[in-house]
């Protein structure tokens, strides 16, 4: 509800995590209303009057101590309810792999990505293989294995229309996974501070139907285009 | 054994003698003497906090008014950007939250608070404070050599943090992490004195249970503070060694590993954030009673939620790395041990609102300030909530969301809560009342502005807008014409409260000269310190050091004619 209105949600597991900031807002928002209420409620009541001295309570006694220790009750269930929704959540994005249908490679460097994206034999490692630079296209409701890289220091790839983050590590390749739900375009962030263009590797994501991308595939493949434009551009860059 | 001494017969103290005139530089520049060295820890800490601040304004206008000529800097590239942000981050924690809120206060109210004439090494505790403030210069001066001041974040991650040749700031790196290492070292040698102090030279009759609550907390953070820093200052030193001798600790194309640097890091840098935080909920504690005229409400259950706290925060560093390539199962136990936490913190905030039920509640500066704690970090608090949950994290991660969230966490400690303490503890320090109308008007232009720079940066945070970019115009989700708005409001806000801070420096200025005299009690207060003159002479008690004979918190006490009951009054 409250993620979704501030932005687009554009995978098979934004949902999800919607649903869980939906569930903590308004079981930390309870709590919260009751505290407060209290809070000021008091703040009100027991302001100071004449011939009125405060009451003498150590805490110590049964009778106003319960008060405290009942409200832990409410705060542990709330909690268990939350670490139920939240691992299960992490389960399914980040420990969960289901059986991919095409798999790219995401490289980070400062300060760029580059994308590369399996050719007409679906299969990536090939010299089919579509390599751009900032611009990642994908086609909807295919789901995607991710394998991301960092040729230097820290980066993160994030997606916030997907609720996708994950940091690339240099000497790691990092498996992930992600199946868009949605066509359009949407920004692409660098999540982890990586230097002084840190701000500047902006990328974009472009997820269009399955047609669409198989004939920007065809089109684009290094093959294809040694075959019709032997003269051209070996790999179709995309502007920064 | 030294609460018997008056404070110039221990031979610490040979330099001078009780008769012989300090010269200035004995008095101001090198004392020995706690209070002193608490104002230095605390003025110095206030004016880090005041570049710190600056630098806000400076980045913030940036983001407001992307590639504008802001006022006193000029243009800011994208370096000046990082270096001002990583340097806001470290100066705030490391240079004004940990000196004012752990060594300043600490320092004047640990003796006084508990009947002694000073702490137990107070030559240590001079020490400490030249450490410390070499630290400071060396942080300041890295802004002035080649290259710049280090722009990695405050986390400083390697390799980024560890390769001249990724960060491009050759030297600034290394004065970054030389600094904190030094101001590390300076808590180190504050914290041995605090334990001592407090648990060696209480007044005769001062049992465990009848030590202010501020003491107990600031004892329990340096216990804290000492038993986490140990893995990072570590971690220090290898990370200088790959700055600067190429060793491979954290460099993976040598078979190093960047994550271990995370490890270090966090396993220091969340008790770090209840290192600071016990402090200021100890100070709130001391104010709400007095101007509630009541008892701390469950005193016993306070302390063990500061030692559950405590503890606690131990089991939970990794879910600052949830996305940052850890085994992914860690992260059930993470958010497991997280979510805990939240039982003791709400206990602990429950029982200072219990404190105000029945009391007879009068809204000085000082308590305005305390009660400005409970309620911000109560947000604060429950915002937590959203990142320890590891499925909600994998979105949240360094957006706007979490700085939302820790800024109204720090900023109720290291602000609120040291303007709480230092507006209650003035009249103790100086002798003098603050100005009541010049106070409220501070809060009031300290707290609102508060409010309205971070509550926007929540709504940008879980729109997808991520930290520690200077420019959001490149992306087109993020430039959208009412999130530039939010980013305005946040900017004009903070330009609000900055300016508003020069009222309480005018109030401080203008109370010094002709503020009312504020006598031994001003609030009447029950707790020892305020037994003594104001401002305490050397050796704090020169007639005669007190006997304690009850708690600290005995207010509006059934049958007596006072509502407070002086610790230090034979029954």
């Amino acid at each position: 509800m409250i993620l979704n209105y501030l932005g687009p949600s554009a995978s098979t597991y934004a949902g999800q995590i919607d649903f869980l900031f939906d569930v903590i807002f308004v079981l930390v928002g309870i709590p919260f209303l009751i505290a407060s209420g209290l809070f000021f409620y008091f703040i009100l009541r027991f302001k100071k009057k004449d011939g009125q001295p405060g009451m003498y309570i150590t805490g110590e006694e049964h009778e106003y101590k319960k008060w405290i220790h009942r409200a832990h009750v409410p705060i542990l269930v709330f909690d268990v309810v939350i670490v139920v929704i939240a691992v299960n959540v992490w389960y399914t994005i980040k420990q969960d792999l289901p059986e991919q249908e095409s798999t790219i490679r995401v490289v980070a460097q400062q300060w760029a990505w580059t994308f590369e994206h399996p050719g007409p034999d679906n299969v990536l490692g090939t010299a089919d293989d579509i390599p751009t630079v900032n611009e990642l296209r994908v086609a909807k409701d295919t789901l995607y294995h991710f394998k991301l890289e960092s040729l230097d220091v820290l980066h993160n790839f994030s997606v916030p229309a997907f609720r996708l983050k994950q940091d690339a590590i240099p000497g790691r390749v990092i498996t992930g996974w992600f199946e868009p739900t949605q066509e359009g375009e949407f920004d692409i962030q660098c999540a982890e501070i990586c230097g002084i263009g840190h701000g500047l590797m902006p990328a974009r994501i472009v997820i269009e139907s399955k047609e669409q991308h198989a004939a920007w595939v065809a089109e684009n493949s290094p093959l294809s285009l040694a075959a019709h434009v032997p003269a051209g551009p070996t790999s179709p860059v995309a502007k920064p | 054994m030294a609460e018997s001494i008056p404070a110039e017969h221990v031979a610490d103290h040979g330099e001078h003698h009780e008769h012989h005139e300090m010269s200035f530089l004995e008095k101001y520049v090198f004392p020995l003497d706690h209070k002193m060295i608490a104002m230095q820890y605390m003025f110095t800490g206030m004016a880090m906090g005041v570049i710190g601040g600056l630098f806000a304004y400076v980045f913030r206008m940036q983001l407001a008014f992307p590639g504008m000529d802001v006022p006193g800097w000029g243009q800011v590239t994208p370096a000046d950007y990082n270096s001002l942000v990583t340097n806001h981050g470290s100066i705030m924690i490391f240079w004004v939250a940990m000196p004012v809120l752990i060594a300043a206060f600490g320092n004047y109210l640990i003796p006084l608070m508990i009947g002694a004439d000073d702490m137990v090494f107070p030559k240590i505790n001079r020490l400490s404070y030249q450490v410390f403030l070499l630290s400071a210069i060396i942080i300041l001066a890295s802004f002035f050599v080649e290259g710049g001041a280090f722009g990695g974040a405050w986390t400083s991650y390697p390799p980024l943090s560890s390769k001249p040749q990724y960060s491009l700031t050759p030297l600034g790196s290394s004065m970054w992490i030389t600094a904190v290492a030094l101001e590390f070292v300076a808590f180190l040698l504050g914290g041995i004195n605090f334990i001592t102090t407090a648990m060696n030279s209480r007044a005769p009759g001062m049992k465990l249970w009848d030590i202010p609550m501020v003491v107990w907390m600031i004892v329990i953070a340096s216990i804290l503070f000492m038993a986490s820093v140990g893995p990072l200052l570590a971690g220090g030193v290898m990370l200088f060694f790959d700055q600067q001798l190429g060793t491979a600790f954290f460099d993976p194309d040598r078979g190093g590993d960047p994550i271990l640097w995370q490890h270090l890091f966090w396993f220091f840098g969340h008790p770090e954030v209840y290192v600071v935080l016990l402090p200021a909920v100890g100070i709130v504690a001391e104010v709400i009673t007095v101007f509630s005229r009541k008892k701390l409400f469950a005193y016993k259950t306070v302390l063990y939620t500061a030692i559950g706290t405590g503890v606690l925060s131990f089991t939970v560093w990794a879910h600052h790395q949830f996305i940052a390539g850890i085994d992914p199962r860690m992260a059930n136990v993470f958010t497991v041990t997280t979510l805990l936490i939240s039982v003791p913190i709400a206990e602990m905030m429950f029982v200072y609102i219990a404190t105000l039920y029945g009391g007879s509640i009068t809204l000085p500066t000082p308590m305005l300030w305390a009660l400005a704690f409970i309620f911000e970090f109560l947000i604060g608090g429950i915002t937590g909530i959203f990142l320890g949950a590891s499925g909600e994290d994998i979105y949240m991660h360094d957006t706007y969301f979490v700085l939302a969230h820790f800024h109204y966490t720090f900023y109720p400690i290291a602000i609120i809560g040291t303007f709480a303490g230092f507006t209650y503890w003035f009249p103790k320090m100086f002798g003098k009342m603050m100005d009541e109308t010049l106070g409220k008007a501070h809060f009031w232009l300290t707290v609102i502005p508060f409010n309205v720079i971070f509550l926007p940066l929540f709504v940008l945070g879980a729109a997808g807008q991520h930290r520690r970019i200077y420019d959001f115009t490149n992306y087109p989700q993020l430039a959208q014409p009412w999130m530039q708005d939010l980013r305005v409001l946040a900017t004009v806000a903070l330009c609000v409260m900055l300016g508003a801070q020069l009222i309480f420096f005018y109030n401080i200025f203008k109370s010094l000269r002709s503020g009312k005299p504020a006598g031994k009690n001003p609030w009447n207060a029950a707790t020892l310190e305020w037994t003594a003159a104001s401002p305490p002479p050397h050796g704090n008690w020169p007639e005669g050091l007190p006997n304690c004979y009850r708690g600290p918190y005995e207010y509006s006490v059934p049958g007596r004619d006072k509502d407070y009951w002086p610790q230090n009054e034979p029954a």
